[in-house]
């Protein structure tokens, strides 16, 4: 396999590591306003409160990786989508705060003040990253220097608010799920009255977002049809999706949690599978977009960072298990916690 | 390319930067004094320890929180404003930026789940243990960034050729890059920096403390430790600035004559210590050392120092702001010195509580070194201009061609009213943490696990101890 190709991979597995976990963070997020009573909320922060930040560190690395990997890739994404990234980073910044700040105070001005900046924010990022996306899976204008010329409103088409809204649902499904694993209770109980619902309208969605894929984003199918075995990835996603209702209707929280893990983890291999070998496919003029090979770093480069992801990665996947095993169990409120 | 754009986008990095930078120095600072503080308390096992460990865990979460959020903004910022820069340099400069994900923060931010919330769940030393690696992450993330930094100062180990989109610098050699010219000099400056901003202000809160005559055993505690922490870490900034300086004037000339204010093409360079800089005819005004400059680098007052006028025009720096910055960063970088010393002498000898006056000081000085490294920060930005990267690539020629000026003046309006509402809610949130002061349960281990009666007879025994 080539370098170029590892690195299409490793960028690709930085980014579902981050949807699937700062997915459950930010879905948690979404849900936050729904849930009632001071202490209940602060039981779900506390439940992501140690791991949230790290979570975001997927991003911010995946960021870095894709700048030094694929940097005209970086270049013309981050410019492409100027106001869009500008609103995420804002979204992103008042519910970071917003998990910190949030019961430093005991006044309920403040606490609500922050449970809707928590809440709004984490919706705003899921839906922004959720266009975002669908979006680079549907390609975009570009000019003959691999600039976007698509504005603020060509980024909100009807198809990458489909991908964005099915973002919404599928990180509050995620997120009910963890939920239910981190809580105890009548809480729990509440909540997990949630999951089913969530779970059909994902389904709905996910139908929804299927169909319009094969209808609008033929494209998408092509590498599939040119090498039947990757049919594999998308008939895994139909199993893993349909394996969440039957744990949950079971009380298998936990395997629940997984499947809807994989699930967002085989989305997004199968809009790698469909992008492959393009980054960001220009729509419609297919000779200016930007490859794994027109927009990589030097071969050079790319092995030194090889190396450096070979050092690295084994050292963050070692303790990171280790922190969310230290914090396993139901989540209790004690003087440390948020 | 259009100016306006271009000017905008800078005012928005430099605000953005700006005020990111004053929240990781300090994680950095106060990382290394919880280091100390909880090495003690292993050692000693006394309580105290531990509640002020505890509380500055406490103010260490606070400015991580914004760190994190702020440092967001900068990732994406190379991208979003400075596309044609991104291009030129990502297979270099990316490369620290991606070490830096995968070295620095990751292990930051899952020891810091620990570090926080750890206290009743792991043992005393795997709390250390993530305690030390926290601030050891903190570090390496300052190292990453400004080997990045570095290299726009000073590029090295690479070299330019055509890429699939115009000409980029690639890599050549990454050890070259690594240890370019001037990183090790400034990586240096910057974490000593970050260590006065985190030593001065646990002296400044302690400072305060003392005056209101609150949380003594506490504050004295603190206090003792932040002054050998701000007297160590100021005079080491000495010998970093001394370094740093040096090696400006070797490989950016032109940025260090702008830095002192030498405008002839070669010849004698005067020392300034107070002065205005007439840039309409060349000169500066103010207190100064005749060839004192020259004598600083060659040890001989005469030795001739190219000057800003050795170079066009159009590749000439700003010099009134680069020189004000640089010269207040040193003044700042001074007084702080001889305050530290002067307040731990006080201390030595017994007469620091009684001299309220100084307590007032050393209260306000935690402002220093966040000027003093804004400032440093200025001069080393600004004194490198017309230049993104020196002598590769210009300012002006690095921004995104597809972002208007409209776009950017929103994104400015939008990231500036945020950190606002972000810097208000910082000082609200630690001055009712200041104003709460420590925890007096915070001395205490874990005892939640024992029986009731145990804890009430420790509980009681450990309150009368310290009565």
């Amino acid at each position: 396999m080539d370098l170029n190709t590892i690195w299409f991979i490793l960028v690709a597995v930085l980014l579902a590591g981050y949807a699937i976990l700062d997915g459950f963070d930010l879905g948690v997020g979404i849900l936050h306003l729904f849930i009632r009573g001071d202490d209940e909320r602060r039981l779900c922060i506390n439940a992501i409160g140690p791991v949230w930040d790290g979570n975001v560190v997927w991003l911010v690395t995946g960021g870095g990786a894709l700048f030094a990997a694929f940097p005209e890739v970086y270049a013309s994404a981050f410019s492409g989508f100027y106001t869009a990234l500008t609103l995420l980073l804002v979204t992103m910044i008042f519910r970071a705060v917003a998990i910190e700040f949030r019961s430093k105070r005991p006044s309920h001005a403040w606490r609500h003040g922050w449970d809707i900046a928590f809440s709004v924010g984490s919706f705003g990022a899921a839906l922004l990253l959720g266009v975002a996306f669908g979006n680079v899976a549907a390609g975009l204008p570009m000019d003959a220097e691999f600039n976007i010329t698509a504005g603020l409103l060509g980024l909100l088409n009807p198809y990458a608010l489909l991908v964005g809204i099915t973002t919404v649902v599928l990180f509050a499904m995620h997120g009910a799920i963890y939920l239910v694993l981190k809580t105890e209770g009548e809480l729990q109980a509440r909540i997990r009255t949630w999951v089913k619902p969530l779970i059909f309208a994902f389904i709905a969605c996910y139908v929804l977002t299927t169909g319009a894929t094969l209808l609008w984003q033929p494209h998408l199918a092509a590498n599939m049809k040119a090498q039947p075995l990757w049919f594999a990835v998308p008939i895994l996603t139909v199993l893993a999706v349909a394996n969440i209702p039957r744990e949950i209707h079971h009380g298998r929280e936990f395997l629940g949690f997984l499947s809807s893990s994989a699930a967002i983890g085989l989305l997004v291999t199968l809009v790698g599978v469909g992008l492959y070998p393009n980054l960001l496919l220009s729509n419609p003029q297919p000779e200016h977009s930007l490859t794994i090979f027109n927009s990589a770093s030097s071969p050079k480069t790319l092995k030194i960072m090889l190396i450096i992801a070979a050092i690295g990665i084994p050292l963050v996947l070692t303790y990171t298990a280790g922190i969310y095993w230290i914090f396993r169990g139901k989540v209790k409120l004690d003087k440390a916690s948020y | 390319m259009d100016d306006l754009a271009t000017m905008l986008a800078r005012v928005q990095f430099g605000i953005t930067a700006g005020f990111h930078y004053l929240y990781p120095p300090l994680s950095i600072g106060l990382g290394i004094f919880l280091v100390v503080i909880e090495g003690i308390y292993l050692r000693t096992k006394d309580p105290l320890w531990r509640q002020v460990a505890r509380f500055w865990t406490k103010v260490f979460a606070l400015t991580f929180a914004i760190g994190v959020a702020t440092g967001l903004v900068m990732e994406f910022e190379f991208g979003t404003n400075w596309a044609k820069y991104s291009r030129f340099v990502g297979d270099v400069f990316g490369s620290a930026l991606a070490a830096e994900g995968i070295f620095a923060f990751f292990l930051e931010s899952g020891f810091l789940a620990l570090l926080l919330f750890g206290w009743d769940k792991v043992g005393p030393k795997l709390h250390y243990f993530s305690t030390i690696m926290v601030c050891a992450g903190a570090h390496f993330s300052a190292v990453w960034i400004v080997v990045a930094n570095s290299w726009m100062h000073t590029p090295a180990g690479y070299h330019v050729v055509q890429g699939p989109n115009g000409l980029r610098a690639e890599i050549t050699d990454f050890w070259a890059l690594v240890f370019n010219p001037s990183s090790m000099d400034r990586l240096s400056h910057v974490l000593i920096g970050a260590w006065m901003a985190g030593a001065f202000l646990v002296v400044s809160i302690s400072a305060w403390y003392l005056l209101k005559q609150r949380h003594q055993a506490f504050a004295r505690a603190s206090m003792k430790v932040g002054l050998v922490f701000a007297v160590v870490a100021s005079l080491l900034q000495l010998v970093t600035g001394h370094a740093s300086v040096v090696g400006v004037a070797q490989n950016q000339p032109v940025k260090f004559a702008a830095m002192e204010g030498h405008f002839p093409a070669s010849a004698r360079a005067d020392l300034t210590l107070v002065g205005w800089v007439d840039e309409l005819h060349q000169s500066v005004s103010g207190l100064t050392i005749p060839g004192g400059t020259s004598f600083l680098l060659k040890q001989d007052f005469t030795a001739p120092v190219p000057g800003l006028l050795a170079v066009p025009a159009n590749e000439r720096p700003p010099v009134q702001i680069t020189f004000q910055a640089y010269h207040g960063m040193i003044a700042i970088g001074v007084a702080l010195i001889a305050l530290s010393v002067f307040a731990a002498i006080s201390w030595w000898t017994g007469r620091l509580e009684r001299q309220r006056w100084l307590l007032w000081v050393l209260v306000f000085a935690v402002l220093g070194p966040q000027f003093g490294n804004q400032l440093g920060w200025l001069a080393a930005e600004i004194g490198r201009q017309p230049w993104i990267v020196q002598g590769l690539l210009k300012t002006r020629d690095a921004i995104s061609p597809n972002v208007s000026s409209g776009q950017i003046i929103m994104s400015l309006i939008l990231f500036t009213s945020v950190y606002l509402v972000l810097f208000a809610t910082f000082l609200y949130l630690l001055n009712d943490k200041i104003v709460h002061g420590p925890d007096p349960e915070d001395a205490h281990g874990p005892l939640a696990k024992l029986p009731q009666k145990i804890t009430d007879a420790l509980s009681g025994h450990r309150a009368d101890g310290e009565a």
